[in-house]
């Protein structure tokens, strides 16, 4: 109880990890869907995190700073594709992308 | 430094980020959302702290809870909310992706429980936290040289890619 472990941090990251699966699967709203991929993303950080302090070494470190970056540049073409589905069908709901589904 | 009272802080933190990430997933409007991711992003970023990572912690809070979450307030305001706030907000097969979600949530404890070994065994050596950022940089451009370079290409990319995508006419 007093001793706060590696396991503490890894069942923190699974409920987060969890919340952002749950966002992606039932949310309509891509906006919310793409913020519960960032959800996901810290949930995977805060693992490396974890387990670079468990280790003693810092590699789970700078491979966290490795996937801030992934996170960036994916949320930058996702809103960027996001605009120009809206300027097309002025919608963001997820179910109502569908043109590629026959 | 030695740490004071690390489990209330830790308690604090994760219960800060758990209550912020189901606010994500549970407002209506998008904008609540955010604030809340904020809110989680800031917590976790306390965690990196207690886990003696400080240059994570303020890579954490630089670029995602100043850049990134600028970038989708932005959007949240240039794509209209009337519409959206007033509509259904999950859609109809949620409670299979609910139940989906719980199952992984179980798996992954399961896994934990059982190998509650590895993880205890081992007594944590603490790391040097006053020449942490010194040794990422050294890291970064020493060991991880290539992949460094990659994603400097990958973000160079993805600002084509944003641009592009929101040009009105290609």
């Amino acid at each position: 109880m007093a001793d706060i472990g590696t396991l503490h941090y890894l069942v923190v990251a699974a409920a987060l990890f969890v919340l952002g699966v749950i966002g992606v699967l039932t949310r309509r709203n891509v906006v919310i869907v793409l913020m519960s991929i960032e959800l996901i993303l810290n949930a995977v950080n805060l693992n490396l995190v974890a387990f670079s302090r468990m280790w003693g070494n810092l590699h789970g470190q700078v491979f966290s700073i490795f996937i801030v970056v992934d996170a960036a540049a994916e949320a930058a073409v996702g809103l960027g594709i996001l605009i120009a589905f809206f300027r097309n069908k002025e919608t963001i709901n997820v179910d109502e992308i569908d043109l590629l589904k026959w | 430094m030695t740490p004071v009272a690390t489990p209330f802080f830790f308690y604090m933190l994760s219960g800060l980020a758990i209550i912020g990430g189901l606010l994500v997933i549970t407002r209506r409007n998008a904008v609540h959302s955010a604030l809340a991711l904020i809110l989680t992003l800031l917590a976790v970023a306390g965690l990196y702290l207690m886990l003696y990572a400080p240059f994570v912690a303020g890579v954490q809070i630089i670029v995602y809870a100043g850049g990134i979450m600028v970038l989708f307030l932005f959007v949240i305001m240039l794509v209209s909310l009337e519409r959206t706030v007033k509509e259904r907000q999950f859609n109809r097969i949620w409670p299979v992706g609910l139940l989906a979600s719980c199952a992984l949530l179980a798996l992954l404890l399961g896994v934990y429980a059982k190998g509650k070994t590895l993880f205890e065994g081992r007594p944590a050596p603490p790391l040097t936290e006053s020449s942490n950022t010194q040794q990422i940089g050294l890291m970064l451009y020493g060991n991880y040289m290539f992949a460094f370079e990659v994603a400097s290409l990958l973000l160079l990319v993805a600002i084509l890619g944003a641009v592009i995508m929101a040009k009105k006419r290609i």
